[in-house]
């Protein structure tokens, strides 16, 4: 348990000192926490995201959760029953993807440049592991994105950046309790005049501590013995109810 | 400064959330609670396992059917040493019938484990673990409806005298082995297959099979009826001992944090079903068993029938 959150926080620790130098003058950002800790009472958390720049600007963050190889399936008709008939396989799909923003993005930047960033619910880069034609990947594209809002992992719609005068700025990033565990990157852009001028991103980790964390990872490493322990607490379980309602 | 305020991460209004570690989802741990001890009372109330409620339950409120499933194997282990001690006490267990049982029901647990892997990596895992409940509750309610509804125009009638058992080709079958307790002779296939079977349904279903076995038990071999839910207790506490230690080591999907919340709700509901139970009539019971697993049944019938809200899902292959 300790390792894990140790681990984690090493990881933050050397990313903030590879980030640290090349941080930009005009743009400050940071988070209110740069370990998520998933503990037996987990229900999800927010995250508050907070800066300043040096002066008039608008303002993009992205929040990109790991990648994941991910598979979209339709269902069709087949002989009355409805049963899985078509799957697409994504490689690099974000877990989670929320962005937040001051004013509507298509008012500050060209699309060609929020493709490019992947700024915008549209420009999640997805890539499909084996060709398909455009038809089919029109199709899937689409559904992959609804299931992830569906999951609460992609956001629905642009969050909302709150300026507070003219150089303050916060937004809130809500992340609910089904959020895969791993390094998220936060991307924070400062844009003027249709420019992106600064950007900064700063790492966030999600990880499992504490009970739930040790359960999960002697279920991953000692997979034998931990099916084995779980049927020795069952027979005793088992046991121990017949022996207390026997002398109730 | 409430403009740097951070907003509180647990909302009060959501009491006892816990983090499956497993299913990597959180539930309300008095909503498992109480479906655990609903379903145990029910199944003490007709004396069977109820998996075949509880897994489609925990589908239902968004556990990953192949963690409802491995986690049902390791909570009917609990469920079957608590219910299988009455019955040893009263000496009510063929060891020797549930032993050659558990040999075959150990391969069958192995290859339904393997079939659900291969199931779950062609993405339709779902789809066979509706057909499999569709079909088996659909026959089996079905069959006990009928049975217990002639029983119930019969008791009306007065008794009729029934002969013991018929003998079929199965009783053809080679390999035939005396079993004393049950005092039978018959082939060791017979409650060889019958435990395949049961080793199937509880690695693809996430059932013990009771309401199979039992049956199957009374009808192809013939046992004497005191001796059935005894011994086919016995053997599920086997089968789902294997069934929980293959899930948990080939495909990782037994949460014991789940299982520990559930088998508390269930031991405790199943005291309470089972002093209820004995104020039940048998062939009462039956009817109202049978009522129960066919509306399971016609219900997920009526799922993979009926046009789906959304046509498509999404599943996370690896991270």
């Amino acid at each position: 348990m300790r390792t894990t959150a140790l681990a984690a926080l090493g990881i933050v620790a050397a990313l903030l000192a590879i980030a640290g130098p090349a941080r930009a003058q005009g743009l400050v950002a940071d988070l209110s926490s740069h370990l998520i800790a998933i503990t037996t009472g987990f229900v999800g958390t927010d995250v508050v995201l907070f800066g300043a720049t040096d002066g008039a600007g608008d303002v993009v963050v992205v929040v990109r959760g790991p990648e994941q190889e991910a598979t979209v399936r339709r269902r069709g008709r087949v002989a009355g029953i409805w049963m899985n008939v078509e799957g697409v396989t994504f490689e690099n799909v974000p877990s989670f993807f929320v962005v937040a923003a001051n004013r509507p993005l298509d008012q500050m930047l060209p699309a060609a440049e929020r493709a490019r960033l992947e700024i915008g619910y549209e420009h999640v880069r997805l890539t499909t592991a084996r060709a398909i034609d455009p038809a089919r990947l029109a199709e899937f594209r689409p559904a992959l994105i609804r299931e992830k809002q569906e999951d609460g992992l992609y956001g629905r719609e642009v969050g909302q950046v709150v300026f507070l005068g003219e150089k303050l700025f916060r937004t809130n990033v809500h992340f609910p309790s089904n959020v895969a565990t791993g390094l998220y990157t936060v991307s924070v852009f400062l844009v003027r005049d249709g420019q992106i001028v600064n950007a900064q991103t700063t790492p966030l980790v999600v990880s499992k501590t504490g009970f739930s964390a040790e359960i999960f990872d002697f279920s991953q490493r000692e997979s034998f013995y931990y099916g084995l322990l779980a049927v020795l607490a069952a027979v005793f379980a088992g046991w121990t109810a017949a022996a207390m309602f026997r002398r109730a | 400064m409430t403009f740097f305020r951070v907003p509180a991460g647990t909302p009060p209004a959501v009491p006892m959330q816990v983090y499956l570690p497993i299913a990597e989802m959180s539930v309300n741990a008095f909503l498992v609670l109480a479906m655990g001890a609903g379903v145990g009372f029910l199944s003490g109330l007709f004396g069977v396992g109820g998996g075949f409620l509880l897994t489609p339950l925990l589908i239902f409120v968004g556990v990953p059917p192949a963690v409802s499933v491995g986690t049902q194997a390791n909570q009917l282990v609990a469920a079957s040493v608590s219910g299988v001690l009455a019955h040893w006490r009263r000496r009510n267990v063929d060891v020797k019938m549930g032993l050659v049982m558990l040999a075959g029901s150990t391969v069958g647990t192995f290859l339904g484990v393997l079939l659900f892997r291969l199931l779950s990596a062609l993405g339709q895992i779902d789809l066979v673990i509706s057909i499999t409940y569709v079909l088996f509750l659909g026959g089996v309610g079905g069959l006990m409806l009928v049975e217990s509804a002639n029983s119930l125009l019969r008791r009306r009638r007065g008794p009729v005298r029934r002969k013991l058992h018929q003998h079929t080709w199965l009783h053809g079958l080679p390999l035939k082995m005396r079993f004393q307790r049950s005092r039978l002779y018959i082939s060791a296939f017979l409650p060889a297959g019958i435990g395949f079977l049961g080793g199937v349904l509880v690695s693809i279903m996430g059932i013990g099979g009771g309401f199979i076995l039992v049956p199957a038990m009374i009808y192809l071999l013939g046992m004497p009826t005191a001796l059935v839910a005894g011994t086919s207790l016995f053997q599920i506490i086997f089968t789902t001992a294997v069934a929980t230690v293959l899930q948990a080591w080939l495909n990782q999907t037994v949460d014991v944090m789940l299982a520990l919340l559930l088998l508390i709700g269930g031991v405790v509901g199943a005291q309470f079903g089972t002093s209820a139970g004995s104020r039940l009539q048998g062939d009462q019971a039956r009817a109202l068993l049978a009522v129960m697993v066919l509306s399971v049944a016609i219900k997920l019938g009526y799922d993979l029938v009926a046009t789906p809200v959304d046509l498509y899902s999404l599943s996370v292959d690896a991270r």
